[in-house]
């Protein structure tokens, strides 16, 4: 919302020493986010002269049209210009800087030589000028708009300051000149002159019947003002200062009627809208639009209407997109005589639905979305009558009213209440004081209080303790820190979580943070099927290329690693922490219970319900080698073992038992894949990830990846550690031959299994495959201690044997004796 | 035995052992002063034939006389073993410059260490650390924080909605769902935060991401008042921002507070928005059935990226959400 300080001074009287910034600082105090001071004006020094257009002489021996116009600047002499925009003919009145003049940008006009003529100054757009960003030809005016030779920079009262402000959803009354000066005054302390208190008496006499009017439906509507005037010249021009006002507001002058209806609204805050009354069929109802149809706004737009859309009908077909935008049929026009002015208070969430279903957000649809002073209906147009019949010959004929302004209702206030919100001693002298200062008629005994009729926000005690809060200054409000509770910690899964990153970050893997997105042909690309395939889809994606949420890390690292190489990384290690969306939850329509109250445990679990499980994983992809080459030598590549040791050391890390297994698991090689498994349950998955997404990524051969799902991990026990031995340990080595189909794992828990309950440790401490005939050696050692003694020879030596001979039977192992 | 004799072997001894050049010139004098054939070990063998009245105390003479030679020895010994470590130890003398350590340099992600350090600080003011499902209930995202299906400020947000749209299933646009869920799940007290990712259908640039983290806090207690949300929030920018840090609060509007405000941070000489801010408006206390006679609160929300790039002078988004290595690896683990 823009506000030049010229307009906001005619409602308060600022003083000479208050400064811009002064004015800017205040606004801010009461919530009124200054986004722009435009200094309208800054950087132009005449001579600024309208001039009168006297002849045109066009060029064309250029590529673009060239004119040498002969102009009258109120000089003894005809000045020549010449001038590149088209927009003007003879009679014309426009704007010339004239040799000496400054426009902003440090643009110096001087008599130079051009296009083959003499060119004595400029004719000016509004954008060269700095008044807005019109460029689309120079600014034109009629015959009696300005007086030639005068000084324009007086004349377009282009010095000013135009305050940007942005104005928060809850108070729309702000959206006008007068609620931006109430503002300015209230908090400055400065007195404000209300322009509506000049309308409340004001009578126009009817001469006539008025076009009728009805609502409908009461809820959509609660008043509706229809001023019918006639007698209008079509021919009748817009005054200078009200032209300019619209155009420093950002807005263009279109013709007086829409200039009029524009200024009111931007004056006091109500949308008006204009109809050309003959082309209305007997009178104006606020209804539904019924049934789709289509529907042609003013900007030319043919739109399909909703049923539900509520819309300005005459008894044949609906002539407005009601408080969003007129249509072309009845829009006024150059011949336009007789005209019916609307001045609704539409209900706010029909007049948001209406710009929300069309996509379409005007000056009418934004105020009206955020409510607007019920009260305005009547006095806006009334100034638009007064106005209109005071710059044209149009006469009054009657007004219709029908409804009545619904007002928000009298709030019971404990002043007590307020400073024990605030945190801030506050009399409750003061607080009435200041309720006044925004409009509230207070009750001094009763205190009960009278919001006025543009603050329908305001509607229970606490709105009224931000109003104080904000008058006030939030600044006065003291810091105090709150009493606090004794103990606090990270949940035992934070911890864990915590300590995770923390082991991976120290290891040399950087974590990194993917938008959780995804699409189909990620899904099929990494072979993700049935329910790990499955994830919701997003109705109005970030981009259509990745429709779906995320059912795993690793595609998100994998497309992340693919970026570090496209810029140059060759080995790294990299990991995420986060939700993953599998869809294995079919969803119910929504769950949406009235407001105010709790709602009853059923319903809270069936809202909780409503919302699917979103596990959270931890996974790691390793590129490359695993360390960096440099002069102490080669460095090997990762490998599926890097992977599985990670995963089972953040298991380990979680003080979890697991047992291991191979796995055919997507996105992994189906040989090189290990599932670790922890109470029953699948938990983790890690190694090479399969040669066919190696290949599509282009990632370096044999990169390894692991995912763990934190979720699924059962918390740990607390440790109970078994007593330290101190006898001697004995040592004895094992090496058999096995099957190269038997897992190394099996014949550890065999040797485990008959080594017995001395057995301390056991560790594969050599693994030979080049035996041939499909055999390999596995050789352990295995370490014995009792606790209350030293193990004498023949008792090690008979665990060693049984520890061999389960093995045997278990895996059909041999002893290698040489 | 003559005790003169023993003095002598101790003075010779002791002569030749500091006058011994190296450990083998050491070695020749050890065998000399105390070998088999050394006076003293000749006298200590010849104590045998002695009269048993004169063996105890010529016995305790040489006793006495082997040791000081032996403590003389070690002394030299010691000596010249320091002098050749020394001089070998000076040999192996290596770069120590040169580059070492190949292991990959990890890290955390910088949205993660500024959690971390939130968390922490808050903890440490008795504030647990709450969380809740990125895909969320529209209930529990917009209606129950009293942003009712048409307000404006529902359009301020632009929203990732889940299909089928009908079952109100949104990327949370905000962490304040979590605030309803602590709510409905316990009793005030509550002092909580919860940092989290949260969702806006914006389109990524450099300031903008359609994927950010926000933090949330909660206070619902007895008596508590919006100087307390003051007091709060200057602690917190001074454990962000460093201690000269000051804040300014400015009215402001959000449907689940009253009054709302905006909280900015005066930083590197200029005013910065850094979040919202509210005492928790009594509607939602309501629909959590909190007790508004008995109980009121507060509630903030930042923008951890906007923090981090505030704090560290990151200029663009793209450098936080692209997961490039040289971004991340500077950060370490925030230490």
């Amino acid at each position: 919302m823009r506000a030049p300080l010229s307009w906001i001074r005619e409602f308060v009287e600022i003083p000479k020493n208050i400064s811009v910034n002064q004015i800017a600082e205040g606004l801010i105090r009461v919530g009124f986010e200054v986004e722009e001071i435009i200094e309208s004006g800054a950087g132009l020094t005449g001579p600024l002269k309208f001039a009168k257009v006297l002849s045109i002489e066009e060029i064309t021996e250029f590529k673009k049209p060239i004119r040498y116009v002969g102009l009258d600047c109120g000089e003894k002499e005809v000045r020549y210009v010449i001038c590149g925009a088209t927009n003007f003919v003879v009679g014309d009145l426009v704007v010339a800087a004239l040799p000496g003049a400054v426009l902003p940008g440090d643009f110096k006009i001087a008599a130079r030589e051009t296009y083959g003529k003499t060119s004595n100054g400029m004719i000016c757009s509004s954008r060269e000028l700095g008044l807005g960003e019109d460029h689309s030809g120079i600014m034109v005016f009629g015959e009696g708009d300005v007086a030639v030779g005068s000084d324009a920079i007086v004349g377009l009262e282009i010095n000013d300051t135009i305050f940007d402000i942005s104005v928060n959803p809850d108070r729309g009354y702000a959206l006008s000149i007068r609620g931006v000066a109430r503002e300015v005054a209230g908090s400055l302390g400065l007195n404000f002159i209300d322009p509506v208190d000049a309308l409340r008496n004001i009578e126009f006499e009817s001469t006539g019947t008025g076009v009728s009017a009805k609502i409908d439906d009461p809820s959509t509507a609660s008043v509706f003002y229809l001023r019918t005037l006639s007698n209008f010249d079509p021919t009748a021009r817009t005054p200078m200062w009200m032209r300019q006002r619209i155009e420093k507001m950002g807005m263009r002058s279109i013709s007086l009627v829409v200039d009029v209806t524009n200024y009111v609204m931007l004056e006091l805050g109500q949308p008006l809208h204009a109809f050309d009354k003959s082309k209305i069929s007997a009178g104006l109802t606020i209804k539904r639009a019924g049934k789709a149809q289509p529907f042609t706004t003013l900007d030319g737009q043919v739109r399909q209407l909703d049923p539900d859309d509520l819309m300005v009908c005459d008894d044949k077909i609906p002539l407005a997109l009601a408080g969003t935008m007129g249509g072309q049929s009845s829009e006024i026009s150059e011949t336009t005589t007789e005209i019916a002015l609307e001045a609704v208070r539409f209900d706010p969430v029909c007049i948001a639905r209406n710009s929300r279903r069309h996509k379409l957000s005007s000056e009418a649809s934004r105020r009206l979305e955020r409510s607007v002073d019920p009260s305005l209906a009547e006095f806006a147009s009334a100034r638009f009558v007064q106005l209109l019949t005071t710059h044209s010959s149009a006469k009054h004929v009657a007004t219709v009213v029908v409804g009545k302004p619904r007002y928000a209702p009298l709030i019971d206030l404990d002043p007590g209440f307020i400073p024990k919100i605030l945190g801030l001693e506050i009399s409750a002298k003061e607080i009435a004081r200041v309720l006044r200062i925004i409009g509230c008629d207070v009750d001094e005994k009763t205190f009960v209080v009278d919001p006025p009729s543009w603050r329908l926000d305001l509607l229970t005690p606490t709105d009224l303790a931000e109003e104080v809060a904000r008058m006030i200054g939030y600044d006065k409000i003291p810091s105090i820190l709150p009493p606090r509770p004794n103990h606090a910690s990270l949940t035992s899964t934070q911890k864990r979580r915590r300590a995770i990153s923390a082991m991976l970050a120290a290891r040399g893997l950087a974590e990194v943070q993917t938008f959780p997105f995804t699409n189909q042909e990620t899904i099929d690309q990494m072979g993700f099927v049935g329910e790990r395939a499955a994830t919701y889809r997003i109705a109005n994606p970030m981009s259509d290329e990745v429709p779906l949420m995320r059912v795993h890390l690793v595609p998100g690292l994998i497309e992340v690693a693919a970026r570090n190489i496209s810029r140059g990384a060759k080995d790294f290690a990299i990991f995420e922490m986060g939700a993953i969306f599998r869809s294995a939850q079919k969803l119910v329509p929504a769950i949406s219970p009235v407001i105010g109250s709790r709602p009853d445990a059923k319903t809270i679990s069936a809202i909780y319900a409503s919302v699917p499980p979103q596990a959270f994983h931890v996974a790691g992809l390793l590129v490359g080698k695993s360390e960096e080459e440099n002069w102490q030598g080669k460095s090997r590549a990762y490998n599926w073992q890097d992977a599985i040791a990670y995963a089972q050391d953040i298991l380990r890390l979680c003080n979890l038992e697991w047992s291991i297994k191979r796995s055919d698991f997507a996105p992994w090689h189906p040989g090189r894949c290990a599932e670790l498994i922890v109470d029953g349950k699948a938990v983790a998955h890690a190694g090479e990830i399969h040669p066919r997404i190696i290949a599509k990524y282009g990632l370096p051969e044999r990169s390894v990846a692991f995912a763990v799902g934190l979720s699924a991990l059962p918390d740990s026990e607390i440790v109970r550690p078994t007593r330290v031995g101190t006898m001697p340990a004995a040592v004895q080595d094992v090496a058999l031959i096995v099957d190269a189909k038997v897992s190394s794992r099996e014949v550890e828990e065999a040797l485990r299994k008959g080594a017995g309950d001395l057995l301390e440790s056991i560790t594969l401490f050599d693994r030979y495959d080049k035996i041939g005939d499909g055999k390999i050696s596995l050789a352990f050692t295995l370490t014995f201690r009792a606790a209350d003694r030293t193990l004498t020879g023949a008792e090690v030596t008979a665990m060693r044997e049984s520890a061999v001979a389960t093995a045997v039977k278990a895996t059909g192992a041999i002893l290698r004796t040489n | 035995m003559n005790p003169a004799d023993i003095k002598r072997w101790i003075a010779a001894a002791e002569a030749a052992f500091t006058s011994a050049k190296d450990l083998d010139e050491l070695k020749i004098a050890r065998l000399a002063h105390l070998g088999d054939k050394a006076e003293i070990s000749l006298a200590s063998r010849a104590l045998g034939s002695l009269p048993a009245e004169e063996k105890a105390s010529a016995g305790k003479i040489i006793g006495e006389g082997k040791a000081a030679i032996t403590d003389a020895l070690q002394r030299a010994t010691a000596k010249l073993e320091a002098d050749r470590d020394a001089k070998v130890l000076l040999e192996e003398v290596v770069d120590i410059t040169l580059p070492v350590g190949r292991a990959h340099r990890g890290g955390l992600h910088p949205i993660s260490i500024i959690k971390n350090e939130i968390s922490d600080f808050f903890i440490e003011q008795g504030y647990s650390v709450e969380e809740g499902p990125e895909l969320e209930s529209g209930w529990l995202n917009f209606d129950a924080l009293n942003i009712p299906a048409d307000h404006p400020a529902r359009t301020m947000q632009d929203t990732f909605f889940i299909e089928p749209v009908e079952s109100g299933l949104v990327l949370r646009t905000q962490t304040s769902p979590v605030q309803i869920r602590s709510m409905l799940e316990h009793q005030p007290p509550i002092y909580m935060i919860c940092p989290g990712r949260t969702f806006r259908a914006d389109e990524l640039d450099a300031t903008h991401s359609p994927v950010f983290h926000q933090v949330e806090g909660l206070v619902v207690d007895k008596g508590i008042t919006m100087a307390h949300l003051k007091g709060t929030l200057d602690n917190f920018a001074q454990a962000m921002f460093g201690s000269d840090v000051t804040t300014r609060l400015r009215p402001s509007f959000f449907p689940f507070t009253e009054p709302s405000a905006e909280v900015d941070i005066f930083f590197n000489g200029r005013w910065i928005e850094w979040g919202g801010c509210g005492m928790v408006n009594p509607k939602v206390l309501a629909t959590c059935g909190i007790d508004t006679e008995v109980y009121s609160g507060f509630a903030f929300g930042m923008g951890l990226e906007r923090t981090l790039m505030v704090r560290h002078n990151v200029t663009d988004m793209h450098d936080i959400v692209e997961g490039d290595l040289r971004f991340t690896r500077q950060f370490g683990v925030g230490l």
